[in-house]
């Protein structure tokens, strides 16, 4: 059930709708012909899909296939050549930056190396949203930052600054901060890039109760083949060569039943695997 | 059979035909990256050589140790022999050479990644550069412009910054740079007075060494210098704070959490220079005075009594007020100026370092293009 527990104030000081995406309204997400392009140099085209609502989405690829660039797209940081990004019935791509800011705040996104703000603590990294977007005391958001890093496992680190701990921890300390808000939409970058096994494995874990406990619809970017059978129930599968989206659908559908060889490859690690990873999530 | 022996700095590398069109390539010792690798040209030379062959294979039965040195040779003979559509028979080397082989061959090269250096002539040099200088100064003022409605906003009470923050700016371009403020104007107080005296001791006017400190550290060097200290402290400082936070992504996640990075992270800054340097232009204006004070006391016997005195008779309040109206503006170059090059840092740490640099450059170049501007007005206006 997607509910938000946190009202959320927009820029003026008023509240705004809890829920932005309710179930019975329009997809969450969904991304029309869209072009990625550096100055003349197209980097992908015709990119078309749609998320739907709790869906664990995976945008897939190889390296330099550009997995990156369209969560940014998705993300406004980057304008597309071409196409447009509509979350529900709102149209990102063409909306004024004020009204893009509060749709921002309904986003939770995890970097690929947490991105903290370095000369802040761990619970002011997590305080920052919820102090600048809710009418919370201090006493209120130092208890929800506590609270937030207790979920991701870091429990007693508030006060540690970013510097002072591990990679695999700042990591859980950004998806900390991206659940800040208990948003309705979270992306990830990357999330088991540079993850020792058994943290990559808990990240994932903690993806799924993500999306099952606060019914968020989450997008991942990754290249990972164990998360990607572990988690995703849905993915696009960008190609370098052809420069578009060759294959959509359940990732492991497309390992049972994609033809195209350049899926297949990549889902089988250049056939050397038969099967998906053994710790199938469903 | 034709056996054509080279003397090589590693292993050994020799020609032989096996017949008429085959060229055989014969490698022996130890062939080791340290001690260098053969010319391409001297196949290209058997190549050459008529009966030209039609094919190439290699007897490795002399071969020693090998490393990347053999391979990369190896890699140069199988670029010619694509260029001239040569077949190659590998076979003869080793396994172990023949397996790197085709992993350097087994993803072939992208259409279009390769960058070729290409010859610019000067003129297209020239003006490649002046259009970036254009471009530059579009987009600084374009950032101004930024900060402006940033402030506007402030001033409307929406805007979205850490009160911390400030202070923390406040106090890191303020009390913090009071020990190279305080060395640095002193000093400039010091070189006007010794320069001056030494004129106008020929003329028995050593006393107007205190209207020339005066004036010239209330009118300009005061701001001047704070803002050059500031330019290169500061500016530089922001600079590199803002391009490690975009290379960190830090700034991207405060854009997705919708805190706009312009008010979060540059109206503060802005703010505190803006606040911080007239008062660091007044401290100036009193440290070079005093600089001026010691060199008369020394140099020119002037007691400090009259040298005060003869000071305030020549600095008039508009000339003080004036300084501090132009370091205000200083100010906001500086921090404008050492803001946009942390925004428009690439994504590397070379990068940032380039950033800061910049930063500095930009700062003071504009700060002295203003005060040219400030000369203008102020004579003008009869200041």
């Amino acid at each position: 059930m997607a509910t938000t527990l946190l009202p959320i104030s927009s820029s003026d000081g008023k509240r705004v709708s809890v829920t932005r995406f309710p179930k019975d309204g329009p997809p969450p997400i969904i991304v029309r012909n869209l072009t990625m392009a550096y100055g003349t140099f197209v980097l992908m085209k015709d990119i078309n899909f749609t998320v739907n609502h709790g869906d664990i989405f995976i945008i897939m690829g190889g390296s330099g296939s550009g997995k990156s660039t369209l969560l940014r797209h998705m993300l406004g940081l980057i304008e597309p050549a071409k196409g447009e990004v509509w979350y529900g019935n709102f149209n990102f791509t063409r909306a004024e930056p004020l009204q893009r800011e509060e749709m921002l705040r309904h986003f939770g996104v995890l970097y690929q190396g947490g991105a903290l703000w370095s000369s802040m603590t761990l619970a002011e990294n997590v305080g920052l949203p919820l102090g600048e977007f809710t009418d919370l005391s201090l006493a209120e958001i130092r208890e929800v930052a506590a609270l937030k890093l207790a979920l991701v496992g870091l429990k007693g680190f508030e006060n540690y600054y970013p510097s002072q701990i591990s990679g695999g921890m700042q990591k859980r300390a950004g998806l900390a901060r991206a659940i800040a808000l208990d948003p309705e939409i979270l992306f990830f970058d990357e999330p088991s890039a540079g993850l020792d096994p058994i943290s990559s494995r808990l990240l994932d874990d903690l993806i799924l109760e993500l999306r099952d406990n606060l019914g968020a619809t989450i997008v991942v970017v990754t290249h990972e083949l164990a998360s990607i059978f572990a988690i995703g129930n849905n993915s696009i599968f960008l190609d370098a060569e052809s420069r578009t989206v060759i294959a959509q659908g359940d990732p492991k559908d497309l390992l049972a039943h994609c033809t195209d060889h350049r899926v297949q490859t990549f889902l089988t690690r250049g056939g050397q695997d038969a099967q998906p990873s053994a710790r199938n999530h469903g | 059979m034709q056996a054509l022996k080279q003397s090589q700095p590693s292993g050994e590398l020799s020609f032989a035909r096996s017949d008429a069109s085959t060229l055989v390539l014969r490698l022996a010792g130890d062939w080791h990256l340290r001690h260098g690798l053969p010319e391409p040209e001297l196949v290209l030379k058997q190549l050459d050589t008529a009966p030209k062959p039609a094919r190439l294979t290699f007897d490795a039965a002399g071969l020693g140790d090998w490393d990347s040195g053999l391979l990369t040779f190896l890699m140069g003979i199988n670029e010619i022999s694509h260029k001239r559509n040569l077949p190659v028979d590998w076979s003869p080397l080793p396994e172990g050479v023949r397996r790197l082989i085709q992993l350097a061959e087994a993803v072939p090269e992208k259409t279009g990644a390769r960058h070729e250096a290409s010859q610019v002539s000067f003129i297209e040099e020239l003006g490649h550069a002046t259009l970036l200088y254009a471009q530059g100064v579009g987009e600084f003022l374009r950032f101004l412009g930024e900060v402006t409605i940033a402030f506007a906003r402030l001033a409307v009470g929406k805007a979205r910054f850490r009160r911390i923050d400030l202070m923390i700016v406040i106090q890191d371009c303020s009390a913090n740079a009071f020990g190279i403020v305080t060395l640095v104007t002193f000093l400039v107080g010091v070189i006007l007075a010794f320069e001056g005296a030494v004129q106008l001791q020929q003329f028995g006017a050593s006393i107007f060494v205190a209207d020339l400190v005066g004036i010239a550290m209330m009118r300009d060097m005061g701001a001047m210098m704070a803002a050059i200290i500031m330019a290169g402290r500061t500016g530089a400082a922001f600079a590199a704070q803002l391009g490690s936070m975009k290379v960190t992504q830090e700034i991207d996640a405060l854009t997705t959490m919708g805190i706009s990075p312009l008010e979060f992270l540059v109206l503060p800054r802005v703010l505190a220079l803006f606040l911080m340097i007239p008062l660091l232009c007044v401290y100036a204006d009193c440290l070079g005075v005093a600089g001026g004070a010691f060199v008369s006391a020394t140099m020119l016997h002037i007691s400090l009594r009259t040298y005060l005195t003869e000071t305030q008779h020549a600095v008039t309040l508009t000339m003080i007020f004036g300084g501090i109206f132009k370091a205000a503006v200083y100010g906001i170059i500086i921090a404008v100026a050492g803001c946009l090059r942390g925004f428009q840092c690439g994504n590397s740490s070379s990068a940032v370092g380039d950033a800061a640099t910049a930063a500095v450059v930009t700062g003071i170049v504009y700060v002295i293009v203003a005060c040219g501007i400030f000369a203008f007005i102020f004579n003008v206006l009869g200041i």
